[in-house]
């Protein structure tokens, strides 16, 4: 209370100064206002509150039968009916199975190639060169799935650019990489590492520019080359940055993005392409299957939930990560 | 010394070379639908153009511009962008200055950081939002693309932990001086935050320009589509049923696709060097907790 002691003092020295002013008796404002700071968390409250917390009440449209005239309070209760025709329903099977294979493949994909790009990008000791590249590889980042999609159905069609090169150098015939499933797949993550692999290399670059320099000059110092370095210096002290990003991921293994497959998918490959997310979207506001559709959203955020909290715990006791 | 030997020098040419090459052929896509948007239509059908403009022509640009339907669209994501960036940042950060108090001098900070984050972890997912929209009479409004948005839990934590690194003798001395939070989160906090402001700044207005799903879904009118939503439509599902036919008669052609893409990511390509040279700071704001 140093703050209480200084301003007494001040105080009384302006009274001894001049005893006809009255001291100021001001309260100290700053320590005995919590009100004015719930009045700034208001807004932001009400807000979520409205927006965040009132859909979550309407998930009970996934245990009726709604009907847009009854409304939630009027609609017939219909107990687990949707769950169980979801589970019965083979095509939701294939679609859990498209979403895990998508979201998984990415998730290995953009630790990888980031790791490796980043332990190459690493090398290049001409600082403008090394800034140029990363210039040149976080762009596409940016730019939205919309945008990208544009360019992409432009250059991936059986005209394009693409197969007209793999034409002339390689003389194969046009692929379609988004009307043949296999091949969407693989449009699909490759697409996306193109998108992402730059931005996950600033954040692996960061945590290598961590790495204490007195490590590679004591290895310097016992002739310890290059590879060597990396392989025992660079790479272990990077693992338990890895490890964590890893764990941080397995909340995200039923995020197969939904932008990306909506903007990039056609009915001719729903088979191999459709995701929960999309599926919810075409069931829920295109068909008007409110409750069936409100049921496999609620399963998917439900199962991510459970997958979050799993994952957040376990990197907090591996690694003692906090977000806040 | 490791750089100076013989084979590490081979290496480094050849690494050099190699993530050049691959740097460049990232951009490559977005190079060749540029050079399609600047060519005259006939060769850009026949796929003649690569990386380089046939019969240079600014008449895809000219075109895409005299279309009502594109203008107003235009108009649109600008509104958002600037006005639900506005809101966003103060409703924001009010309240990360709030929540950056320790909780022995706010003592509910624990309660609403919880009541924030759950959203983070849970939501009610596409439908029943879709419904709250449509109760709220907020179809077809600016409102349906800004409010739901506004705040965001992760900017939320990001500011206030990069206020918590905000020297506290700063504000102690303006408590003295009789100040109160609003005050002082005014007159100090903001001040020595700008670049953290700034940043997420920057990263709101991104997001508020690409977003195009809200427009899709809640925005009816088509003369009330974000930009990202009309280009969304036109180009992704080359639905034009939205549409006046007359209006969109020509959109569908090659030069004109791609000329409306470079228009639609423009925005996002000027403010990229600020995003980069942010972008790094932005990932060491979050780092730092305390």
């Amino acid at each position: 209370m140093i703050l209480w002691k200084g301003r007494t003092m001040d105080s009384n020295t302006l009274q001894q100064a001049n005893p006809n002013v009255a001291p100021k008796v001001k309260k100290d404002r700053g320590y005995k206002q919590p009100w004015t700071l719930h009045l700034m968390v208001l807004p932001a409250v009400l807000l979520v509150l409205v927006f965040a917390y009132l859909p979550m009440t309407g998930l009970v449209m996934a245990f009726q039968d709604y009907k847009a005239g009854l409304g939630i309070s009027g609609s017939p209760w219909v107990g687990l009916k949707h769950f169980r025709y979801m589970f019965e329903n083979e095509y939701f099977l294939q679609i859990t199975w498209n979403t895990l294979f998508f979201a998984c493949s990415k998730i290995v994909m953009n630790l990888i190639i980031p790791f490796l790009f980043a332990l190459l990008l690493n090398e290049v000791r001409n600082m403008g060169l090394k800034r140029s590249i990363q210039t040149l590889v976080y762009l596409p980042h940016f730019l939205s799935w919309v945008t990208l999609s544009g360019i992409l159905i432009d250059v991936l069609a059986q005209t394009g650019i693409v197969n007209q090169f793999l034409n002339s150098v390689f003389g194969i015939k046009p692929i379609f990489f988004l009307g043949d499933g296999s091949w969407f797949r693989f449009t699909i993550i490759s697409s996306d590492v193109w998108k992402e692999f730059g931005f996950n290399t600033i954040i692996i670059l960061a945590a290598l520019s961590g790495i204490n320099p007195a490590m590679y000059e004591a290895a310097e110092v016992d002739g310890a080359s290059r590879l060597k370095q990396t392989m025992h210096i660079t790479i272990p002290s990077l693992i338990p940055m890895l490890i964590v990003v890893a764990t941080l991921a397995l909340g995200n293994v039923l995020n197969a993005n939904f932008d990306q497959v909506f903007n990039l998918y056609s009915p001719l490959i729903y088979q191999q392409g459709d995701i929960i997310d999309t599926f919810v979207y075409r069931e829920g506001l295109l068909s008007g299957q409110f409750s069936f559709a409100t049921a496999v959203g609620f399963f998917k955020s439900m199962i991510s939930l459970i997958l979050i909290v799993i994952s957040y715990r376990l990197a907090y006791k591996f690694a003692g990560y906090r977000i806040f | 010394m490791y750089h100076k030997t013989i084979p590490y020098r081979i290496f480094s040419i050849i690494n050099n070379t190699a993530l050049l090459i691959i740097s460049i052929v990232c951009l490559l896509p977005l190079l060749h639908l540029l050079m399609v948007s600047l060519s005259s239509s006939a060769p850009a059908n026949a796929g003649m153009v690569t990386f380089w403009p046939i019969g240079f022509t600014f008449e895809a640009y000219a075109k895409t511009f005299e279309n009502a339907n594109f203008l107003s669209s235009l108009w649109v994501s600008v509104q958002r962008t600037v006005i639900g960036t506005a809101l966003a940042m103060i409703v924001n950060a009010v309240a990360a200055y709030a929540l950056s108090k320790d909780s022995r001098i706010f003592r509910a900070r624990n309660v609403y950081l919880w009541f924030f984050v759950v959203t983070m972890l849970f939501s009610g997912g596409l439908i029943p939002s879709y419904i709250l929209i449509l109760k709220l009479g907020l179809m077809n409004t600016l409102m349906a693309l800004i409010l739901p948005v506004m705040v965001s839990v992760y900017n939320i934590i990001l500011l206030l932990n990069f206020f918590r690194t905000v020297p506290k003798e700063l504000e102690e001395a303006a408590f003295i001086d009789g100040a109160g939070h609003l005050r002082s989160f005014i007159q100090i906090y903001l001040p020595v935050s700008m670049p953290a402001i700034a940043t997420i700044s920057l990263f709101t207005m991104v997001m508020h320009w690409n977003a195009y799903f809200d427009g899709l879904i809640y925005i009816k009118e088509s003369m009330n589509l974000p930009l990202a939503s009309f280009l969304q439509t036109i180009i992704v599902q080359a639905d034009m049923t939205k549409f006046d036919p007359q209006m969109v008669a020509n959109m569908s052609q090659r030069t004109i696709r791609a000329s409306q893409i470079f228009i639609g990511a423009l925005p996002i390509l000027i403010v990229y060097p600020f995003l980069q040279r942010y972008f790094v700071k932005g990932i060491v704001i979050g780092a730092v907790k305390e």
